[in-house]
């Protein structure tokens, strides 16, 4: 009698707190994932794909964590993770965090403000030869305000920032700042890292799979409730969706589904639970401003009034593709511009026709009509989901005058070619880590950025950016970001057509997988996945 | 046949070295290396390049990286893949045997299939049964492999429940023979189709001949007559397309490891071809090259087998 009081206690709790209750896990058994490629190495740090942090993410622990049980992640639903706490200074130049103590690396090293102390001193270029624990660091300019890191004791370390900037926690948050074990060299970070996460490498064989199995010694009693996670490499799409129809795996890869292939999915194995959610990718236009005739504005403005991007969303995900300017908008986004506010940019009127009529009149008088059309060649990265909104780009800007010619890149030189400006237009896919403007601003459109790919220049926005960065105030830092995002979308800094909407799907007795809707990067630790067997 | 032996041997030497020299510079000649790769695709500071560039040093002149690869490939090192940070051996070599058995149960099951068709199409010539195995043979020959595998996989999903994709730790016998059973029949399709039609069209050719009339009317029995007479001279183009197939099927395991998941040398090549990444590109095209030169030689000795003649001339 007592135990049922319990149980119903116990129920009322969960639904109350909104939790699954605790007794309903079953720990055990061994989840099976489908990988899409293979990744260029496990070590988080070193890459921007998803492709490693998915698998690679559960072998690390954070400082702190965006929540794994919010959908979104935003400043509000920071956790402690290797931090048990964190304070800040009076003016708000100091982070300082209280670690956990006992936690060790799954090598049985203890872990310590010295490891944390060396993974950002790696990340700010501070390490000297000894301590290098990099070969490369994509995301050095996320902690450009980072002067020095100090350690008080193993167990405080603080964060010495050049000025204030409410962003520096998020980006501590999310799946790309694990914490490194300073005293791995960094080839085997590279091949079978050591980390103090749930789960430990057994096996990372290339072109075949990962294996993964649970650390008994995991700080978080009782957690992780796996046995195992298995990632089989599977680089054809149609054979991995064959695979999760057959049962062969328990999930498929992050955003693998597309809205075509869910219809089979689901057809073939009705009980598979799918759920579409925002990548925060979005397919963006280049224009390189640079470069004859794209030098005049007229021309760049006729581009983005000749976009229909609902007609871009209709063909390339059935219509489930967002509407945004340079941050993804809300519910999905925390920081974007509201939609009401959308149709006032450059680009997203409602009324197409008079959109066209104004950028023919733009095309017209910058010296091209139908019967002296403007030849450019579009250049795309040769991979479908960077060819097919570029061609469907050739097919809109025909109509204002614009005849388009494709140019697929090899993904090798892509990046490269864009870097130093030898395009006029393409097409990119732009994936931000975390849902913050600092990271996204800095990266793509800061004047001196490598990665500002459309070379967008201009003082005021340079100002705002660093004005919204160090801005401690929520609701005039979003005004600020707003703002932002309409000089950017004013100036064809670099259009955007869409943020992609995707499906991950899985078998109903995979259970406590909470997918983050603002960026594919963050919440695959799988400490909170279960079998339901 | 002294004399052919060390001549044909001289060739596969010089061959084998054109070849080297032509795969390295072609591998170099082609935009991008690892470095721009690692770097550029990650976003990371332009300034790593140079120092990937060096620590992998391919930076250095390119005749001094090609006397570096021959050096170590003399002395059977094979160098350190970029990507993975191992050496290239330990990449390369266990997964040449997930090729060869593909290969050879693919070449197996065309010679199965296509030489005894090839000789009951000649000899049913224009039966239904003929037609049956011209149509089949021509369906080999236009269906894609990827298109066929994904039907394979397809069905066996649909049928069996099971999708028959490579597994390193195969439960049972079944599983293991199904793993790469299908696969080498998907890929053994066409060439066996090849051989079929190659084998019908050089019987009939031998079927006409004056010999094989001689031989019906000194009293020979069918089978004989085909089988000891016609089959053994009309086999001489058939073990040259023979060689060829077994030498190239490496183009078509590259599709058929993609949609089976094989994790065997073709997929590896092209991944690592995307990748730059020289050291493991130089060494498995190299590999190719020797056994693509080593079929030529094999054909070349089972033509002597198979007609005497070929000795005397030599």
């Amino acid at each position: 009698m007592l135990s049922r009081w319990a149980i119903l206690a116990a129920s009322c709790a969960a639904l109350v707190t909104g939790a699954v209750p605790a007794f309903a896990q079953k720990s055990g058994g061994t989840l099976r994932i489908s990988h899409r490629d293979n990744p260029p190495s496990a070590s988080i740090h070193e890459e921007s794909t998803i492709s490693v942090n998915q698998p690679f993410m559960a072998v690390f622990n954070n400082l702190v964590v965006f929540d794994p049980k919010e959908k979104v992640n935003s400043p509000d639903h920071i956790v402690p993770d290797l931090a048990e706490s964190w304070s800040y200074n009076n003016d708000k130049t100091q982070l300082t965090f209280k670690l956990r103590q006992g936690v060790k690396w799954h090598d049985g090293k203890p872990f310590t403000s010295a490891d944390v102390k060396c993974t950002w001193d790696a990340l700010t270029g501070h390490a000297d030869e000894k301590t290098a624990i990099l070969r490369k660091n994509p995301r050095k300019l996320w902690y450009s305000n980072l002067k020095e890191v100090k350690t008080n004791g193993d167990f405080e370390v603080t964060f010495v920032l050049g000025r204030p900037q409410p962003s520096f926690l998020s980006m501590l948050a999310g799946g790309y700042s694990p914490v490194y074990s300073c005293h791995v060299p960094e080839r085997v970070m590279r091949s079978k890292p050591i980390g103090t996460g749930p789960f430990k490498v057994v096996e990372f064989k290339r072109n075949e799979s990962i294996k993964l199995v649970k650390n008994p010694d995991y700080w978080k009693k009782g957690h992780p409730y796996l046995d195992a996670i298995d990632w089989k490499i599977v680089p054809n799409r149609s054979t991995r969706m064959l695979g999760f129809q057959s049962g062969e795996f328990d999930m498929t890869f992050d955003s693998d589904v597309t809205f075509p292939l869910l219809k089979d999915v689901k057809a073939n194995k009705p009980d598979a639970v799918c759920e579409a959610r925002p990548t925060n990718v979005s397919s963006n236009l280049l224009v390189n401003r640079d470069k004859e005739p794209f030098n005049n504005p007229d021309i760049r403005k006729a581009m983005v009034l000749a976009l229909d991007i609902h007609a871009f969303s209709q063909i390339l995900s059935q219509g489930h593709d967002i509407e945004g300017a340079a941050m993804l908008p809300p519910p999905a986004g925390f920081w974007g511009m509201p939609k009401e506010m959308l149709p006032s940019l450059l680009g997203h009127s409602t009324d197409r026709e008079k959109s066209l009529a104004e950028a023919r009149e733009l095309m017209k008088k910058a010296g091209y009509g139908p019967d002296k059309p403007l030849k450019i060649k579009i250049s795309t990265r040769n991979i479908a989901i960077y060819r097919d909104p570029a061609v469907i780009l050739i097919d809109q800007l025909k109509q204002i005058y614009i005849d388009g010619e494709l140019e697929p890149i090899d993904t090798t030189i892509w990046y490269s070619k864009i870097q130093r400006g030898d395009y006029q237009v393409g097409m990119n896919l732009t994936g931000v880590g975390i849902d913050d403007p600092d990271v996204n601003f800095y990266e793509n459109y800061y004047s001196t950025s490598d990665r500002n790919y459309s070379r967008y220049k201009n003082p005021e926005v340079d100002k705002l950016i660093e004005q919204q960065s160090a801005e401690q105030d929520r609701d005039k830092r979003k005004q600020l970001v707003w703002k932002i995002e309409k000089i950017l979308a004013d100036d064809v800094a670099r259009p955007i057509i869409s943020y992609n909407v995707s499906n991950t799907c899985w078998d109903p007795k995979v259970k406590g997988l909470v997918l983050q809707v603002n960026s594919i990067y963050n919440g695959w630790r799988f400490e909170d996945v279960w079998l339901d067997k | 046949m002294g004399a052919y032996l060390v001549r044909r041997f001289l060739l596969m030497v010089l061959t084998l070295f054109g070849m080297s020299v032509l795969i390295f510079v072609m591998l170099r000649l082609v935009p991008g290396n690892i470095a721009d790769i690692l770097v550029d695709a990650s976003g990371a500071d332009p300034a790593d390049k140079a120092k990937i560039a060096h620590e992998l040093g391919i930076d250095r002149p390119i005749a001094a990286q090609y006397v570096t690869w021959i050096r170590g490939l003399a002395h059977g090192d094979l160098g350190y893949a970029y990507v993975s940070e191992r050496p290239a051996i330990e990449e390369i070599a266990p997964r040449i045997p997930i090729s060869a058995k593909l290969a050879g149960m693919a070449i197996f099951f065309a010679i199965l299939f296509g030489v005894p068709l090839g000789v009951i199409s000649a000899v049913r010539q224009n039966t239904p049964l003929d037609y049956f195995l011209r149509v089949l043979s021509l369906s080999g020959l236009s269906l894609p492999s990827f298109w066929l595998g994904l039907l394979v996989l397809m069905a066996a999903v649909h049928w069996f429940g099971a999708i028959p994709i490579y597994d390193s730790n195969p439960h049972g016998f079944l599983q293991d023979v199904a793993m790469l059973g299908l696969p080498a029949m998907t890929v053994g399709f066409r060439s066996s189709a090849l051989i079929m039609r190659l084998t019908r069209s050089s019987m009939l050719e031998v079927l006409r001949q004056d010999y094989v009339r001689t031989a019906r009317s000194k009293g020979a029995t069918n089978a004989s007559v085909n089988y000891n007479h016609a089959l053994r001279n009309a086999l001489l183009p058939v073990v040259t397309v023979i060689g060829i197939e077994a030498a190239f099927l490496v183009g078509g395991l590259i599709v058929t490891e993609t949609v089976f998941n094989i994790p065997g040398v073709a997929r590896f090549l092209v991944e690592a071809i995307l990748w730059r990444d020289y050291p493991i590109v130089q060494n498995l095209v190299m590999l190719i090259a020797f056994v693509v030169v080593t079929m030529n030689f094999l054909v070349d000795m089972t033509y002597m087998v198979l007609d005497p003649r070929i000795k005397f001339a030599d």
